[in-house]
């Protein structure tokens, strides 16, 4: 087979808004979860258009030549949550989906040192255990404890919150042998997975949902080096410290990915992430999904209690029988409802919860064009080490200081940065023998205490990234030709997520499961008939999944199978 | 050890001499007499006597206290070493063959992992783990060692009709300046070889295949005006490949127009980017179904072309390596590989073994249309009105099938990271009997499917038709549902485009 090139860029890959129409279904939002539900959709025969308000397709999920001949991963830069079965029953890599493996992780040390841990666990053992040869051992009981923990959430992540809870419940209440509520085969045989954890699983679940990845780590660490270095997954997107209590749950959230059943491993989309929200659009277009850029939804429309479509900002109306909003909850909970067409008194709580959601941005991202490789100090020459992951977190105290510069309303001023080479993993990213160098930052809060975000505060915070990398790799000021300074107002304005909270919301407890979005619409489906979520604010969270659009579009197919409706027929199964 | 001259100029003639006795002596043959030596080496007796006499001053040789025989030392330098032993031959016990390029290639060696490739001692992957190197050739380039092939060069006025003679494919067609990929048979039409010929000229083309055939080709040009030799060792080769390898090519060479250049067309140039860099061939040619070439050049300037690709591939994210990548690229290419996926009628032991061109998915090189007579057109022309017996497919399991096995050990499937394997494995009939053997088979982490090279029964053999293969799950074995489907798996269409060097996937 062929494997069709992608448009790297969401530039022009979606087509104007072109006044009203009448179609299956709506999807708000053409970010990479946006598109997944439109792709089952239209694969299932429906007439589906997908609406995006920004020029371009792709959400947080893009790429762009932002200088001649630099292509930058915008905002996310790596992809292992992507759901093994979005990838098959959408035929991703016929659409061009091609994921390159990063296979190590650098974390450079003051002085020249480092932590190095490659993909061949024997030379992992020698690098840690030059630091602590207990950790070194230990390093192989933690995975295994972790791969056992990614296969639980590869169980959870297969059905929806509720069908679970159901099962679960039924379990726990009758002590029965059989199931008796109306669930498939599937969702019982993993609900039994659940139930049937060893307590000492179980107690490390728990453990995950609510302790401190310090304190979770510490169960088996005792070098700090290396607690910091695995805490740095425990902390991504979320404003919260490894000394955090619930951080050990973002921890658990970075491990259930997986490439091809591998957990725990991560890849690199050729021609940046907005070729994986590219793939999707060309699967989704390949079945009939129409898709419109510069089409900002205004409300959704409602009638006889039921969702009947989408107003455009623009005036223009469409109708469908199914809305799906792949936005945060602040926009689809709350801007796009009247809380009078929500029928009950469900609205205006509803409404008043969104604006609840804790969902405030705290990364920022430092994209940089650069003119050769960084010379790292600790491994100054090219090498295999540039193809991984290289992230500065040189201890705990020293993540814990930079959170606490962002609690008190600054930006860090020796920030937490994670690292990749896009044009090492990839040689089209960059013109011969130059590179770019992804830099994810933390902590930049959304708002500052010092005022508003503007151009000089950006610089600024752009400058400690560049003075903190130049600690470990010297010389690289003088090796940057471009910049590019994003923080969470940013954010918010080219993705449209609220706070610029990459993962449409906080993970922790409070926000998950049968929280998450809303008690009231935990399931995708909210208290309005026909009016679904598919977004990162639902089931499992962010990341570049569509794990969650899956399951709302395959739930939205199990409503209209039970709902014989004029304005839809002929579903098929997917 | 350079040979011994003749003549040996005045005044070393004694010490030669003294050498020659001296060697004599060793632990098979340790007691000698006066006579017997003076005789063996030609001496007069008391030349003999004299020169023994030194030795045994100097401490190199003893005296048996008995019989007065000479005597062998042990660790006395320069006895024992049998050089001259009547009962040695001098063969010392084979070390492993070097390519040209074994000095570079060693040194960026880090796994230490090697293979023996025909004699050579080669590099299976140059980091711990063959991950990236994989992913060069796909997304970047990788630079591959492959002199172990055999080459002959034809030469002669016949070169052309004993080519026409030998081989399935018609090389009245094959202009001057082209490759031809082809089969080779005996009488029976059995396959065996397949290998690439380069059309040097209508008198001279080189032939490059995996196992040696000089034999075979003298024999089948028996009273023809060509002459065969093996010039296998005198010449280096390395086939650069991946969507990066014109950009390279280009910019490591002088004299060829690659942008011009199609699929399987040869050029000469220089190595480097000015004059005098050293001659080398380059043919639009490789193993991994990618965009590639092959750089053929002599051993004396291989180092130089070695350090040209790689300074020219710097910049291009180039990579050396080894066989395990090459194995796993050339399985998506769907490209079969001799004693692995077919068997040479010289190596089938039984009947059974042995396949035609077409049974091992080489048909397409079998031109029965062509006007030379060739070994084994008889037999093939028999098979054309039969068909063949048996088929080489493709065949993929999805990962909806992995899952479902892996699953019933609670495992997610354990199938990334995991180079080719060779060890053939069954291909049932839905739930029945034994329809052929899977040959080579791996996860491609570029497809996201579990593909394999079989050999089926014709009846088999239809796109889509569906078999079992029989593959490891944990510790037990279990039947995994397939579909025969077309090869190759992965066909890009920079592999034979032409023009500029292509930089993005596609």
């Amino acid at each position: 087979m062929t494997v069709e090139p992608a448009a790297a860029d969401g530039i022009g890959s979606g087509t104007p808004s072109r006044g009203g129409g009448r179609f299956d279904a709506i999807v708000v939002g053409a970010g990479h979860n946006g598109l997944v539900a439109a792709a089952y959709l239209a694969r299932a025969g429906l007439d589906v258009v997908v609406l995006e308000s920004s020029p371009e397709i792709g959400g947080a999920t893009r790429s762009e030549e932002a200088f001649p001949g630099f292509r930058f991963s915008v905002f996310s830069y790596l992809v292992s949550l992507l759901r093994p079965e979005v990838i098959h029953e959408l035929d991703l890599v016929r659409h061009g989906l091609f994921l390159v493996p990063t296979a190590s992780t650098l974390n450079p040390l003051p002085g020249g040192d480092c932590l190095f841990r490659e993909a061949d666990p024997q030379r992992t053992y020698r690098h840690v255990a030059r630091h602590s040869r207990r950790d070194a051992e230990a390093l192989f009981e933690y995975k295994l404890e972790m791969r056992r923990m990614g296969h639980l959430m590869y169980w959870l992540q297969r059905a929806a919150p509720d069908e679970l809870a159901a099962v679960i419940g039924d379990r726990v209440a009758e002590s029965a042998e059989h199931l008796d509520v109306d669930v498939s085969a599937e969702v019982a045989d993993i609900a039994r997975h659940f139930l049937d954890l060893p307590a000492a699983r179980l107690r490390t679940f728990v453990q995950m949902l609510t302790m401190s990845s310090a304190d979770f780590l510490g169960q088996w660490f005792e070098s700090d080096l290396l607690k910091a270095a695995l805490s740095s997954s425990s902390i991504i997107g979320s404003m919260l410290s490894p000394r955090t209590p619930g951080s050990a749950y973002v921890l658990l959230h970075h491990y259930m990915g997986e490439v091809d059943g591998a957990y725990r491993e991560w890849g690199f989309q050729k021609g940046g992430t907005g070729a994986v929200a590219a793939t999707i659009a060309k699967a989704a277009r390949s079945h009939g999904a129409e898709i419109r850029t510069d089409s900002p939804v205004a409300r959704v429309l409602v009638r006889d209690g039921r969702a009947a479509g989408v107003a455009l900002a623009n005036g223009d109306e469409l109708s469908a029988g199914v809305v799906m909003s792949s936005a945060a909850p602040q926009i689809s909970l709350g801007r796009l409802l009247d809380p009078e067409d929500v029928p009950g008194a469900a609205g205006a709580g509803l409404a008043l919860r969104a604006a609840r959601w804790q969902s405030g941005g705290c990364a920022g991202k430092v994209n940089l064009a650069i003119s050769g490789l960084p010379r790292f100090e600790c491994m100054p020459e090219p090498g295999p080490h540039l193809s991984g992951g290289i992230t500065i977190a040189p201890g705990l105290d020293y993540i814990d200081r930079a959170y606490d510069e962002a609690k008190y309303g600054g930006f860090s001023e020796r920030p937490f940065i994670d690292m990749i080479i896009p044009s090492v993993l990839d040689p089209d990213m960059a013109p011969p023998g130059k590179h770019v160098l992804s830099c994810f930052v933390q902590y930049a809060p959304y708002e500052l205490a010092a005022g508003d975000w503007d151009d000089g505060k950006r610089e600024a915070f752009g400058d400690a990234v560049v003075r903190t990398l130049a600690e470990y790799a010297p010389g690289i000021e003088d090796q940057i030709l471009h910049r590019q300074v994003l923080v969470p107002p940013d954010i918010e304005a080219i993705a449209g997520i609220p706070g610029g909270n990459i993962f449409h919301g906080e993970l922790r407890l409070s926000q998950l499961f049968l929280l998450r979005p809303d008690p009231a619409a935990a399931a995708f489906r909210t208290p309005l008939p026909g009016y679904y979520l598919c977004g990162s604010s639902t089931q499992f969270g962010g990341g570049i999944s569509g794990g969650p659009a899956r399951l709302a579009a395959l739930r939205v197919l199990d409503d209209l199978r039970g709902v014989e409706s004029a304005a839809v027929g002929g579903v098929e199964t997917p | 050890m350079p040979a011994m001259p003749r003549q040996a100029p005045q005044g070393t003639q004694a010490v030669q001499r003294a050498l020659a006795l001296l060697r004599s002596f060793t632990p098979e043959a340790p007691e000698h007499r006066l006579s017997e030596l003076a005789a063996a080496h030609g001496l007069h007796p008391s030349t003999a006597h004299r020169l023994l006499g030194v030795l045994e001053a100097e401490g190199l040789i003893g005296r048996s206290p008995e019989s007065q025989a000479y005597r062998w030392l042990p660790g006395a330098p320069g006895t024992g070493v049998a050089r001259s032993s009547p009962r040695r031959n001098g063969l010392r016990p084979l070390e492993p063959l070097r390519t040209p390029f074994h000095r570079r290639t060693s040194a960026l060696c880090e796994s230490d992992a090697r293979r023996d490739w025909s004699g050579y001692t080669c590099v299976e992957s140059y980091e711990p783990t063959p991950e990236r190197e994989y992913w060069a050739v796909r997304n970047a380039a990788a630079l591959i060692d492959v002199s172990p092939l055999f080459k002959y060069e034809l030469v002669g006025p016949d070169a052309e009709r004993l080519l026409d003679r030998v081989m399935t494919r018609d090389f009245s067609k094959c202009r001057t300046g082209r490759v031809l990929y082809t089969s080779w048979c005996n009488e029976e039409g059995h396959l065996l070889q397949d290998g690439n010929v380069q059309c040097l000229s209508r008198e001279r083309f080189l032939v490059s295949a995996a196992e040696p055939c000089l034999r075979w080709f003298q024999d089948c040009g028996w009273g023809m005006d060509v002459d065969v030799r093996d010039v296998s060792e005198g010449i280096g080769v390395l086939a650069l490949q991946g969507p990066r390898a014109r950009a390279i090519a280009d910019a490591a060479t002088t004299g060829i127009d690659f942008g011009a250049m199609r699929y399987f067309d040869l050029a000469d140039g220089e190595i480097g980017s000015g004059a005098g860099g050293g001659p080398v061939r380059v043919t639009r040619t490789g193993y991994t179904g990618d965009l590639g070439y092959e750089f053929w050049v002599a051993a004396e300037h291989a180092e130089a072309l070695w350090d040209a690709l790689v300074d020219a591939g710097r910049d291009h994210g180039l990579l050396p390596a080894g066989l395990l990548a090459l194995d796993m690229a050339r399985t998506e290419a769907g490209l079969v590989l001799i004693g692995v996926d077919y068997v040479s009628a010289v190596d089938a032991e039984i009947e059974v073994l042995k396949v035609t061109p077409a049974e091992a998915g080489l048909g397409f090189t079998v031109k029965l249309d062509k006007r030379a007579d060739f070994v084994g057109r008889r037999a093939l022309e028999l098979e054309r009105d039969r068909g063949p017996a048996w088929a080489m497919v493709g065949l993929e399991v999805d990962w909806f099938e992995l899952e479902r096995l892996w699953s019933e050990i609670d495992l997610r499937p354990q199938v990334v990271g995991q180079p080719a394997s060779r060890e053939p494995t069954p291909v049932f009939a839905p739930g029945g009997w034994q329809v052929g053997q899977c040959t080579t088979r791996f996860f491609s982490p570029l497809l996201k499917k579990y593909i394999g090279l079989a050999t089926v029964r014709v009846e088999a053999a239809d796109p889509g038709t569906e078999l079992d293969v029989e593959v490891a799950v944990g510790y037990g074995r279990r039947r995994a549902r397939a579909r025969v489907v077309e090869r190759p798996f992965f066909n890009p269409p920079r592999k034979t485009a032409v023009g500029p060097a292509p930089g993005v996937n596609g």
